[in-house]
């Protein structure tokens, strides 16, 4: 019968005040982990997305909106831009590399885009299976719209207009799958790849485009004219750029340039706000917690005084009677915490499954590293709220209990 | 005859007024004594100075040839968990254990192995084996007592002391817990003290301290 268990049979014997702790110590814990695993999901997919894209050139309108739907895929675009405008930024010395996107389809809810080879370079994309689209309407897709879809090589389907399931079907033309991209862990796992002719050949009117129906290359090829894309994402050739070109996009164009690094930073800042309340909230609660904890603890201490003064005349040192008190408060509050983690990677889970957009979902099956910290503070909300009952368990005077009673 | 405890010029300060000074007093290893006074008159503070719990102020004393109050804090716990074993006028088990569980924590305290056998065959040597796996709350009174005379022996002591053992019980009770603290004194070849106020039991023992 060591400590540790006599410790435990205690708590147990209380099912209901040791209950309500462990329930405190496990909401805030909970809350705590939620936030943890999110922020961190979340952020990572920001920094992983935007990996390499210096500039975002779209329509005038929200640069945050403008940022999200070309990169991150989870709003609408600002609008369009004349291609014309598109090729001639392309050039500019500023500019490394420019990689054009032409959305406005889905393919039950994933987002079918196009662009060319620029874009497989920029997310070094590889194939799993099958080769990249090299006629209209062949299509690459990403890894999980394949596993999810169940399409594979050679499979056709028919796009649905707008960026929401349900829309209208353009069913006078099929995509056809030529490749399946390898699992990249970034925003493109959850796209649907094709030229920028197809796109724009999907919306205009059937009768139309007879001409191309042999499906011959557009890719890089087509005039300009009166065409238009979505955005062009830029990756700059030297830091002066950094400088000079968004300055010029925005006031020597009727376009609009977006820097992915302080949109992420802007939006992590509107976040925060509520990630910080919410955060504060779980840290009440954990004091709370620590206070019902040492309430508990002292409260039983004085209940079972008698009980403590007759294990020292069985032989039990001041150091055992003062770890059974440690160890009930640290009992308490690691079981609530464990409690807490799970739960927390549970509602993550939760949340992670019943989101709408594929390209930002949440898992609970992650576990990090920054964890250990709520374990730590388990133990010391446990360790400082049994510290005064332990202590008082550790120097009292077994003869005046006894004499007492 | 080898003593078991003595206590020579020993004397208790309850603050600066009150004072108590114990006669001195030597007890054989397998005698019965009983120690006799009546309430206030100092038998608990000389059964807590016995076992340990209450430093005197002046005074030596020896158990099991041991003169206790040379031993450091944790010897002494130690000392108590193996050569006394005491008795209380309420049974006072640890509501949270099993009564088998009471029993180990007792041995656990001495630094002793878990000895299950032992366990049992204590509790049947009481006829209380049943009651093994009950709470101390699902027991009747002459159970608690039995459980705690028990628990006072698990680790067969040299002295078992027992502090009023009897007062608040009938006389059918008062005869059998009496008669359970000699068996098990001489089963385990123990020397036992009983400290008590109860004229009844005055007739069962040869050697009387009175206070």
């Amino acid at each position: 019968m060591s400590p540790l268990q006599i410790s435990w049979k205690s708590l147990k014997s209380k099912p209901l005040s040791s209950g309500l702790n462990i329930l405190l110590i496990a909401f805030g814990t909970g809350i705590l982990t939620i936030l943890l695993l999110a922020s961190r999901q979340i952020g990572d997919k920001l920094t992983q997305n935007s990996k390499d894209i210096d500039l975002v050139v779209g329509a005038k309108g929200s640069p945050l909106q403008l940022i999200l739907s070309s990169i991150y895929y989870i709003d609408n675009p600002t609008g369009n831009i004349p291609l014309e405008d598109a090729q001639r930024l392309s050039r500019s010395p500023f500019v490394k590399r420019a990689v054009p996107l032409a959305m406005g389809d889905n393919y039950k809810g994933f987002r079918i885009i196009g662009t060319d080879s620029n874009y497989i370079a920029l997310y070094q994309l590889k194939n799993a299976t099958g080769q990249f689209w090299k006629k209209d309407f062949e299509v690459s897709i990403g890894a999980t719209v394949a596993e999810q879809q169940k399409l594979k090589i050679g499979d056709t389907f028919l796009g649905a207009h707008g960026l929401t399931e349900n829309a209208h079907v353009h069913d006078h033309h099929a995509y056809k799958v030529t490749g399946i991209l390898c699992k990249q862990g970034n925003v493109t796992d959850n796209l649907i790849l094709t030229n920028i002719a197809s796109v724009w050949k999907m919306h205009e009117e059937p009768e139309h485009d007879h001409a191309h129906e042999n499906g011959h290359e557009h890719e890089e090829e087509e005039p300009a004219g009166n065409r238009e894309i979505t955005s062009l994402l830029i990756q700059y050739r030297s830091p002066m750029s950094v400088v000079m070109f968004p300055r010029m996009v925005n006031q020597a164009t009727q376009l609009q340039a977006a820097s992915p690094a302080m949109e992420s930073t802007r939006l992590f800042s509107l976040i925060g706000v509520g990630i910080d309340t919410l955060q504060w909230f779980a840290f009440l609660i954990m004091l709370i917690a620590a206070v019902s904890v040492f309430v508990n603890l002292y409260n039983s201490l004085k209940e079972r005084q008698y009980d403590l003064a007759i294990m020292r005349t069985l032989g039990a040192s001041r150091i055992k009677l003062f770890r059974i008190v440690i160890e009930e408060g640290l009992l308490l509050t690691l079981t609530g915490t464990i409690v807490g983690i799970l739960l927390g990677h549970i509602a993550v889970e939760l949340i992670g499954s019943g989101q709408e957009s594929s390209q930002a979902k949440l898992s609970g099956l992650i576990f990090l590293k920054e964890e250990i910290y709520l374990f730590a503070a388990g133990l010391a909300i446990g360790i400082f709220a049994a510290i005064i009952p332990a202590w008082q368990a550790y120097r009292a005077d077994i003869a005046t209990i006894l004499a007492k009673n | 005859m080898q003593q078991m405890i003595s206590i020579k010029a020993l004397a208790h300060a309850y603050n600066r007024e009150k004072k108590i000074n114990f006669d001195d007093w030597q007890v054989s290893k397998g005698d019965q004594w009983l120690l006799l006074g009546n309430s206030g008159s100092g038998k608990s503070t000389l059964l807590h100075i016995l076992t340990g719990i209450l430093s005197p102020a002046t005074g030596q004393v020896k158990v099991n040839d041991t003169e206790i109050y040379q031993l450091k804090p944790r010897e002494l716990d130690r000392f108590r968990a193996l050569h006394i074993g005491i008795v209380f006028q309420r049974p006072h088990l640890i509501k949270s254990l099993t009564i088998e569980e009471n029993l180990l924590m007792a041995q656990s305290f001495a630094g002793l192995p878990e000895n299950r056998s032992r366990i049992q065959e204590v509790l049947e040597s009481l006829a209380i084996s049943a009651s093994l796996h009950q709470y101390p709350s699902t027991l009747s009174q002459g159970q608690l007592q039995r459980a705690s005379i028990a628990r006072a022996v698990i680790n067969k002591p040299a002295l078992l002391i027992a502090d009023e053992p009897t007062s608040s019980l009938d006389d059918q009770n008062a005869g059998t817990v009496l008669r359970l603290l000699k068996e098990q004194t001489e089963l385990n070849q123990s020397t036992l003290v009983i400290a008590t106020h109860d004229q009844r039991i005055k007739e069962a023992f040869k050697h009387t301290y009175t206070l």
